[in-house]
């Protein structure tokens, strides 16, 4: 139901990932995961090591953050992030790159994990996991299913629908084995009979070297999915891979599925086997404006500016806008000079031309959007209500359940930002939710 | 014939009567006892369902005015005095003079216009690119430029600058406090009008330490504390970063403004000529700068 | 370097565009414009041109000096109605100024004064058509006969739902003649052919999608065909019915009209049933021997109700 198809773009979809040297200074913010701020555990003149825990995890809601680099603590303060809002960070001088002793460095694949499943969701805490696919949830909630609650199935999305973004594709290609292995040991932690890799059609390599590689495993089943945006959204592949569908304001796990991006199952693997915490991402340099495509490993707090100048040199003339993630849900960053954080997937750079909206039109009432929301919501009906702050009624039409994705501006003819109108809406109607309580 | 024409009558006769009948007793049945004197009280109300007494409009104000009995904890800003002593009036009861307001924006228009730092491009709305990032001025607390109070204001009062920041015409405004709920950043505030609409106001809401705020704009409060150092009347505190004058202690003396190094402080309302020149030679260079509420671009034109 | 774009997601665009769809609309008319001509000669051109024209110049004087906007009369919208006024109206000579008085109720009435497209509640064109057929009945329904002509004084004669109406349909219309347009009738709608080619376009770019077409037609054949088993003297048979008069262009061009039908698959379906219940009662129980556009009127004031009836099936459901 509903869905668009958005030009693939997947221009660096052959560039192997190479590997970006570390800078002289890294900025580490402290919430780089989906709730609360990690508690800075080290001071300023603190000798630090590649992989040594920086920021615990207080509250429940909250991740651990290690440190990427070795050397000193420079201080310990507020960074502004790619939004230019201030964040908690830990300032640390680059000095050598030393390792923890406990992290296992050499390339050797390493297949059997003996941990129990209790034991392989403390650990993944411990190594501060968190979801890739872009809301950085924290890895050891998702993990710890709830009482009374059962975990059927163990969904992997490999869909990477997003225009552009090729990293999970490159990981599929390069790191199929350690994957497997990653997505055996979520199986295990789940104790699920079975775990579906969902992989859009449109990467047969990706495909075939993920069924040759999980032949090895039991229970990894490579499911290929129909070429649609947003088929990697977590509701629409659950939907896809089981059949079922995850009701108004239920969670996957309420039907039985958990969720993980690709990316996670590879830094689960790194975590779980290797001892490594996740300290580096995987992420794609892309553009059509730019003189080259790639695809890095990046030390976390790398800025985006390190990474623009290391890869491309500096941004084209013709530069619009520098995207974080895909153009369907990738956010716009303003501040280059921030760190990058666990969960990016990419700089996007796209061109003045392509960067700029059109200006807005009248709805001219062709329910597109309604047509098009893979939710089966009516888009240009909560626009109308929450210009005329009719919260109570866009509540009671469902907008909670919109997932953002975007296909409604996508298609709109007349321009209008239907997605930033739902958002907004959505923000009103918790606030109102909120002061009701 | 004359069959036919009785039969009509007839029909339409008791027809008549008896949805006349139906209609009596649906209106007993369905009476809805009111106060008159709401009414009344409606009645003398500027009518603007602005919201700013936090009633969900007039009549609503009127009737929990008549339920109490008084107008304790019940203002109706945009009818003032004059309306709180009508009100007071018909219910037969004593009412306090509030002091007049007027909303105040506080923030500096010198990061907005040609100096933005991007360009934002979603929709125009302060509350939704408040959730998307700092904005345009590169200020994460400056304002948006979106104009949600411009919006939210019934009486036309607040308007857009040319700088971006909006102006608030004080003749206009009835301090209902629409613009200060609507923005997001929490800008805008309700102050006394002052004596002769003199006032000064620290015009800045930037709560990031001293060396950030001024990367962020060139006007911002630094937080140095000089003003509250300077002020005779213990008005000024000094808090998260920001310095804040206490309009109620406030006496206008506009010490603080001579002294404030990033300008962040305003005062309005005075003689323009009455400004002697400050003593550090850079704000002599600038003596336009000296603040009347309207010359906002002459201000930012110094700065450039 | 510029200033860098902020916004939320998504930062792509379909490039689809209000313009697009006009104008491409537009495009799926041009079909039965050739048809008109070929049939009707110069007259049908002529009249198309000055209702064009009209339609145009009024939303541009509307805007620019009455509303005080930017007019937006490239988006090819008034275009469209004035086109598919034309189409509503007979080919004939007097016609040529009668159509300025229909664009002007059309656009003026029609759209503007709700606040131009996508803001009024009745398919313009269908207003303007309307207005004329009440207020000059006569030169309304003077139909050319369809020839290979060059004149501007056509002869005229009946159409096939009038004659009908009258007693019987004349023994020379065959079901041919009425798929390529070899009959009497307003210019734009005699060529079923002409105005599938165009519809089918229209499908292919997803600009109309097959409900209500379908719901409409396939309505209007149902019930004719139901009142033609019963007595086969009085009614018209299905095929004959659905192939004449404006049904073929009301249901493809008239009734698909985004801003005026709903926009819920199962709404359009009502739509199109209703648009095609009430031709046919028009048709065989009112006044006038053609009931398409007070059909569609009809059913425009529905939709907003159909709007909120009708809603898409959602996912967590």
């Amino acid at each position: 139901m509903g869905g668009v198809h958005p030009e693939e773009n997947k221009i660096s979809n052959d560039a192997a990932i190479e590997v970006m040297p570390v800078g002289k200074q890294m900025v580490v913010l402290m919430n780089q995961h989906l709730g609360a701020p990690a508690t800075p555990v080290v001071q300023k003149g603190d000798k630090v090591k590649v992989g040594q825990l920086i920021g615990e995890a207080q509250t429940f809601m909250c991740a651990n953050v290690h440190s990427p680099v070795s050397g000193t603590v420079l201080k310990v303060d507020t960074c502004k992030d790619a939004f230019g809002l201030a964040k908690p960070a830990v300032y640390i001088n680059v000095e050598g790159d030393e390792w923890m002793e406990s992290i296992d460095r050499t390339p050797d694949i390493k297949r059997e994990c003996t941990l129990e499943p209790k034991e392989i969701v403390a650990k993944l805490k411990e190594m501060g996991i968190v979801g890739l696919g872009g809301a950085t949830f924290p890895a050891h909630i998702k993990y710890s299913i709830p009482e009374g609650k059962k975990a059927e199935y163990l969904i992997i999305n490999a869909a990477e629908c997003e225009p552009y973004l090729t990293s999970d594709y490159r990981v599929m290609m390069e790191h199929a084995e350690e994957v497997c292995i990653g997505v055996s040991i979520l199986r295990k932690a789940l104790g699920v009979p079975n775990a579906y890799i969902g992989i859009e059609s449109n990467k047969p390599l990706a495909i075939a070297k993920m069924q040759e590689t999980a032949r090895q495993f039991e229970g990894i089943i490579i499911e290929p999915l129909k070429v649609k945006y947003p088929q990697g959204a977590e509701k629409q592949l659950i939907n896809a891979v089981t059949g079922r569908r995850v009701g108004s304001g239920k969670l996957p796990i309420d039907s039985g599925c958990v969720v993980s991006n690709l990316g996670t199952a590879f830094a689960v693997y790194e975590a779980i086997q290797k001892n490594k915490p996740l300290i580096e991402n995987i992420l794609t340099v892309t553009g059509k404006e730019l003189p080259s495509q790639h695809n890095y490993i990046v030390r976390i707090g790398t800025t985006y500016n390190e990474i623009i100048a290391h890869s491309i040199g500096q941004l084209p003339e013709t530069t619009g806008k520098v995207i974080s993630g895909g153009t369907m849900m990738g956010k716009a960053v303003v501040n280059l000079d921030a760190p990058t954080v666990k969960g990016n997937s990419s700089v996007l750079v796209i061109g003045e031309k392509e960067a700029r909206r059109n200006p807005e039109t009248n709805c001219i009432r062709c329910g597109k959007c309604a047509s098009v929301c893979p939710m089966g919501l009516e888009p240009y009906m909560f626009s109308l209500l929450v210009k005329n702050n009719r919260i109570e009624e866009a509540k009671a039409h469902n907008i909670l359940d919109c997932i953002e994705c975007g296909c409604c501006f996508f298609s709109c003819p007349a321009n209008k930002p239907l997605t930033d109108e739902i958002r907004l809406g959505k923000n009103k109607v918790r606030a109102m939710m909120a002061a009701k309580k | 014939m004359t069959q036919q024409i009785l039969i009509a009558v007839l029909i339409l006769g008791a027809l008549g009567i008896f949805f006349a009948v139906v209609l009596y007793i649906v209106a007993q049945k369905f009476k809805v006892v009111e106060d008159p004197l709401i009414d009344e009280v409606a009645e003398v109300l500027p009518g603007a369902n602005c919201g700013g007494c936090g009633k969900a409009g007039c009549r609503a104000f009127a009737e929990a005015c008549v339920a109490q009995h008084s107008l304790d904890g019940l203002r109706c800003a945009p009818g003032g005095d004059a309306v709180a002593a009508k009100i007071a009036a018909l219910l037969g009861c004593v009412v306090e003079q509030g002091e007049p307001m007027v909303a105040v924006v506080r923030c500096n228009p010198a990061n907005c216009g040609d100096k933005r730092k991007s360009n934002y491009d979603g929709l125009r709305s302060c509350a939704f690119e408040n959730t998307v990032y700092t904005g345009e001025s590169g200020c994460p607390f400056g304002c948006l430029g979106c104009g949600d109070c411009v919006a939210a204001c019934q009486f036309n009062a607040i308007k857009m600058g040319e700088n971006g920041v909006p102006v608030v015409d004080a003749d206009k405004c009835t301090a209902c406090g629409a613009c200060a709920k609507a923005c997001p950043r929490k800008i805008i505030e309700l102050r006394n009008k002052g004596k002769k609409d003199r006032r000064v106001y620290v015009s800045c809401v930037n709560r990031e330490k001293g060396a950030v705020a001024m990367k962020s704009c060139a006007n911002a409060c630094i937080a140095c504390g000089k003003c509250a150092k300077v002020c005779p009347m213990e008005a000024i505190t000094v808090e998260g970063n920001v310095s804040y004058i206490d309009y109620k202690k406030c006496i206008a003396c506009r010490k603080c403004v001579t002294e404030c190094p990033t300008k962040a402080i305003h005062d309005v309302g005075f003689p323009a000529p009455a400004v002697k020149p400050a003593p550090k030679p850079e704000a002599q260079a600038a003596p336009a700068a000296e603040k009347v509420e309207i010359p906002v671009a002459e201000k930012v034109e110094v700065k450039s | 370097m510029n200033l860098l774009n902020i916004s939320g997601s998504p930062h792509v665009h379909s490039d689809e565009s209000t313009k697009k769809i006009m104008w491409r609309v537009n495009l799926a008319l041009v079909p039965a414009l050739i048809v008109a001509t070929v049939f009707f000669g110069v007259n049908a051109l002529l009249v198309s041109l000055i209702s064009v024209v009209s339609c145009v110049l009024f939303q541009w004087l509307i805007e620019k000096y009455i509303l005080k906007q930017k007019p937006t009369i490239w988006d090819g919208s008034a275009v469209v109605t004035g086109l598919l006024l034309a189409f509503n109206v007979p080919a004939t000579a007097q016609m040529l100024w009668i159509v300025v008085i229909g664009a002007l109720v059309a656009i003026g009435i029609g759209k503007m004064s709700f606040g131009g497209l996508g803001k009024n509640p009745f398919n313009p064109a269908i207003v303007g058509r309307i207005f004329l057929l009440i207020s000059f009945p006569v030169q309304m329904t003077t139909w050319p006969v369809p020839g290979f002509t060059m004149s501007f004084d056509a002869a005229t004669g009946a159409t096939p739902l009038g004659a009908f109406k009258e007693g019987a349909l004349p023994a020379d219309v065959t079901l041919w003649d009425a798929f390529l347009g070899h009959i009497g009738g307003s210019m734009g709608e005699i060529s079923a052919i002409a105005i599938l080619i165009g519809a089918i376009y229209l499908l292919c770019r997803k600009i109309i999608t097959w409900h209500i077409p379908v719901a409409f037609i396939g309505t209007a054949f149902v019930f004719s065909a139901i009142l033609w088993l019963i007595n086969p003297e009085t009614y018209m048979d299905p095929v004959m019915t659905i192939f004449t008069g404006g049904i073929m262009l009301g249901a493809c061009f008239m009734a698909t009209d985004m801003v005026t039908s709903p926009m819920a698959k199962s709404g359009q379906l009502i739509f199109g049933f209703g648009c095609g219940l009430l031709t046919i009662i028009i048709r065989n129980w009112g006044a006038y021997p053609e009931g398409v556009s007070f059909a569609i009127l009809i059913m425009n004031s529905v939709t907003p109700l159909l709007n909120c009836w009708c809603k898409p099936k959602r996912f967590a459901e």
